[in-house]
């Protein structure tokens, strides 16, 4: 209760509002035949720092604020939204979007359960952890730090960015549901030139948490000496090569395949409509015995966090995949209503002014039993990835793709030399029954993950241990 | 017509966030806003799905004290807003450190004529009609073929807007504008194959606009030439890029000669200025005035005027693109391009597609990338891949699940010709590309 009192001062009382204005906006609504309808809060204020040239030359700051209103009636939605928090506005974009629902008679209220609450980061406000000269000193000092490790440095581009974000989701049965989430990131870009050669490396990371997580164990200081090492080892990188090979993925930010390849195709709206290569295969093989998939949302203090997502229904660790057995699909109310399903607390939207919709949180494979070493061990001629940049997926062919920014031949048993970046391509729906082994090693990745699906951004995260895949398409240009 | 007295309003607003700026201790501000209203309805399986009303605001002010800068943004367009955003700047300012590039542009670059580029086409459409068109639309797609079994919809949008800049220097100019468009993605089954495609049109008068009926069938002959696509084996080959991703191509060069990579060396295009990076026969321009384009403007998002010129002439690279800062740094004179490129034409060549075909003779013809695998720093480049298998000019089979590789610099040199199909949708219209070899990875 605590927290949904903190969140109504700050998004409801200054501009006049009560809880009983909201109950006027919701039966306005409801008095058309509607299945479900939500009102849904936010103020987001954001900021980031940028270090670039050896200087803090420029900084942001941005303050949202709006409100949502959705009506849905069987699958039909209607929404509007305003970033004017006013009683008279919100009322007339309830009147907008109920024209939607059939005429008839006036929908229930029903009153659900209240479900007990669990909170999986602290309810704090990041952008006032550190003073702003104490930011400005950090992303100086790993500008200062990260130049002494290579002479070859050309460039450091630094940057910071925290934002402190307060939701309030009003529901249909009444009920009230508020966040306060925490979140931070910072990334290290470092540009090397070594005889008219140039290269780049990146390192990042973030948590739903305040700036001292970058200040703990030199957190801040290993992204620098991280992104300058993958930059050093790209400078020697020979031609990748083309074909279908043996891979094996490093544990970590690698398990964006998992995101592309099965992910977006397990989510409730896609299966619903019958439009992902997964559609109908709950109880099907979908991966070799080893692979065990799932979504979590409950792990603390993660990026793809959420204590109640953004129709306030509570995270959850949905098992996707079992022993390789498809089990079940990311959901969202609306879905999970029209599939005879729950909710798995999966319903996102990147802000007031978006539709929520299924999608991930973080999403990684359950560790096996193999040394990572005797992994590498037993493949004879291969690609050992170890970092990637972004991927795409076509859910309806299942075909994905994810570009390795760090790559490595295996020859005989060892990782010999570094190769170019290359793109990963393959089919979502046979890539994990090609998993011939799993390691002991599960890593989640440092942090700095962020999913679009129509053209709405949120922050996600990924993991898995190293695994083996007997046969991968690698697009390099040795052929 | 434009809604002056709304504009006026606006102006007046970014006036009062300058004024603010100044009265808050900044040597010198630029303010700008934007006021977005729209419609969106999306129709599935015959059906209305979503309707979504659009109402977006958003001021923002930079402020320099002296060279230092700071930029602060917000939705909220009340007066205590204003100064609050304006404190917020100038804090940050106050932080950063002094920067002897940073600053306003220019006065004499400065924007001082505005002609009518023909950017406002206010469309009176209901929600009621946006769903009758969505759903013919979306009938004629799933009518086409009955191989066409699943849709994920066709949609209509509607948007109009008001941007309004300003900053100290005395600019001050506002201006409204539209954009309209209609799309549909639907899928397909063969023996087990499902794919999915889609086509989209947009203008900023939808009278301009394709029938939805149109753009319903090309969504379905995409999605249904799509079917039974398979795998190729790895080679090295002639690759044609249809219009629709060859502007992807152009965008990357564009990338490599923008200010920000340059000064930064993160660029596989560097000192290329006055040198040959595209074969002879090649030409382009920036044509920024063009009238109802989707990428003309007058001035640039600081204020600078835009000019039309050439980027790429006989294949030699004429000028860079570059914002007041990033010119500065690298001690040159602005382009006008603070925000990007203002339409950009890749002259086109005399093959129609069918003769881009012919001269590719055999090879992959490219319709849909996928994924970001393009390193800005050294040029190279691999992406997921899906398109068709030619030989002899003929269209033999759909391909998926390849990726094309190579490196930008050595793709450029190596076009061979470009087409006179030319996809005038976007910011860059080009036809398609065709290029003598890259390396085809598959099966």
């Amino acid at each position: 209760m605590e927290m949904i009192n903190q969140v109504k001062q700050s998004i409801l009382t200054p501009y006049g509002m009560q809880e009983k204005d909201i109950d006027k906006i919701m039966d306005s609504m409801l008095s058309a035949a509607v299945d479900d309808a939500d009102i849904y809060f936010q103020s987001s204020h954001f900021e980031s720092w940028v270090l670039e040239g050896g200087i803090v030359k420029e900084g942001a700051h941005s303050i949202e604020k709006g409100a949502g209103v959705r009506v849905i009636s069987g699958d039909k939605t209607g929404f509007a939204y305003s970033d004017r928090i006013e009683l008279s506005v919100l009322l007339e974009a309830a009147n907008n979007v109920k024209a939607i629902a059939r005429q008839g008679q006036n929908a229930q209220r029903q009153v659900d359960v209240l479900k007990k609450r669990v909170s999986y980061y602290q309810p704090i406000d990041p952008l006032k952890s550190l003073a702003d000269q104490e930011k400005i000193d950090l992303l100086k000092k790993v500008d200062v730090e990260t130049r002494k490790l290579d002479q070859r440095i050309e460039e450091v581009i630094v940057s910071l960015v925290g934002v402190d974000e307060k939701i309030l989701v009003a529901n249909q049965d009444g009920s009230l549901a508020a966040d306060i989430r925490p979140l931070t990131r910072m990334s290290v870009t470092v540009i090397l030139e070594d005889n008219g050669k140039r290269e780049q490396g990146s390192m990042g990371g973030g948590a739903r948490t305040d700036y001292g997580y970058f200040l703990d164990q030199d957190k801040a200081l290993a992204y620098g000496k991280e992104a300058v090492r993958q930059a050093v080892v790209n400078l020697d990188a020979i031609e990748a090569p083309a074909g279908n090979m043996t891979v094996v993925l490093g544990p970590g930010w690698p398990g964006i395949l998992l995101h592309e390849a099965i992910g977006h195709g397990l989510e409730g709206d896609f299966n619903r409509k019958g439009t992902s290569a997964f559609s109908n295969k709950v109880g099907e093989r979908v991966g070799s015995e080893l692979c065990t998939v799932v979504d979590d949302g409950t792990l603390q203090d993660r990026r793809g966090s959420l204590s109640i997502d953004d129709e306030g229904v509570p995270s959850e660790n949905t098992v996707l995949i079992e022993k390789g057995i498809l089990k079940g699909y990311m959901q969202d109310k609306l879905n999970a209503r029209l599939m005879g399903v729950k909710s798995t607390g999966n319903g996102r939207r990147e802000s007031y002014a978006h539709i929520p919709m299924p999608r991930m949180t973080n999403t990684y494979m359950l560790p096996g039993s193999h040394d990572p070493e005797e992994i590498v061990k037993s493949v004879k001629k291969g690609l050992y990835a170890k970092n990637f940049g972004g991927g795409q997926v076509d859910i309806t062919s299942g075909k994905f793709v994810f570009s390795a920014s760090e790559a490595y031949l295996i020859e005989d048993g060892k990782i010999t030399r570094p190769v170019k970046g290359a793109t990963l391509i393959g089919n979502g729906p046979e890539v994990l029954t090609k998993v011939s082994m799993v390691g002991n090693d599960l890593e989640l990745d440092a942090g700095v993950g962020t999913c679009g699906k129509e053209g709405q951004s949120v922050p996600v995260g990924v993991g898995q241990p190293t695994i083996k895949i007997d046969g991968l398409t690698v697009g390099g240009t040795s052929v | 017509m434009q809604n002056n007295e709304e504009i006026n309003r606006l102006k007046s607003l970014v006036q009062d966030l300058l004024d603010e700026s100044k009265k808050q201790g900044a040597s010198s501000a630029e303010a700008g806003l934007s006021v977005d209203n729209g419609l969106s309805v999306t129709a599935r399986l015959g059906e209305v799905e979503t309707i979504e009303h659009h109402c977006d605001q958003s001021l923002g002010v930079t402020v320099y004290i002296g060279q230092k800068k700071g930029t602060a943004s917000t939705n909220d367009f009340s007066n205590d807003s204003i100064k609050e955003t304006v404190r917020a700047a100038c804090s940050i300012a106050s932080f950063s450190s002094a920067d002897e590039y940073s600053g306003l542009p220019d006065k004499d670059h400065l924007a001082t004529e505005f002609p009518e580029l023909d950017r406002n086409f206010a469309w009176n459409i209901d929600a009621e009609a946006a769903i009758n068109i969505a759903v013919e639309c979306e009938d004629a797609a799933r009518s086409y073929h009955a191989e066409i079994n699943n849709s994920e919809g066709a949609s209509v949008d509607s948007h109009q807007g008001i941007s309004v800049l300003g900053n100290s220097l005395g600019f001050l100019h506002g201006y409204q504008s539209t954009r309209h468009s209609i799309s549909c993605s639907v899928l397909g089954e063969r023996n087990g194959d499902m794919q999915r495609d889609y086509w989209y049109s947009v203008s900023r008068n939808a009278e301009k606009l394709e029938p939805a009926k149109n753009v319903g069938i090309k969504a379905a002959e995409r999605t249904i030439n799509r079917l039974g696509a398979r795998s190729l084996s790895t080679r090295q080959c002639p690759v044609l890029y249809s219009a629709e991703v060859a502007s992807g191509l152009i965008g990357s060069l564009i990338g490599a000669i923008s200010g920000g990579s340059l000064y930064r060396k993160s660029s596989f295009l560097l000192d290329a200025l006055g040198t040959q990076i595209l074969p002879e026969f090649m030409h382009i321009h920036e044509q920024p005035h063009l009238k109802m384009a989707l990428g003309s403007a007058s001035y640039d998002s600081e204020g600078v005027a835009t000019a039309a010129r050439d980027i790429v002439a006989d294949g030699v690279l004429q000028g860079y693109v570059l914002s007041s800062y990033s010119a500065r740094k690298l001690g040159m004179k602005t382009t006008g391009n603070a925000g990007g490129v203002h339409n950009l034409i890749v002259d086109a060549g005399s093959h129609d597609f069918n003769a881009m075909l012919k001269q590719l003779d055999t090879g992959l013809l490219v319709t849909e990338l996928m994924g970001q695998g393009v390193n800005r720093v050294t040029g190279d480049y691999s992406r997921g891949a899906s398109g068709f298998w030619v030989e002899n000019g003929q269209i033999q089979y759909p391909v998926e699940e390849i990726t094309i590789a190579g490196n930008l610099k050595d793709m450029y040199k190596n076009i061979v010709s470009v087409g006179n199909d030319v996809d005038y949708r976007g910011n860059v219209r080009t036809g398609s590309i065709l290029i003598e070899q890259m390396s085809i990875a598959g099966e």
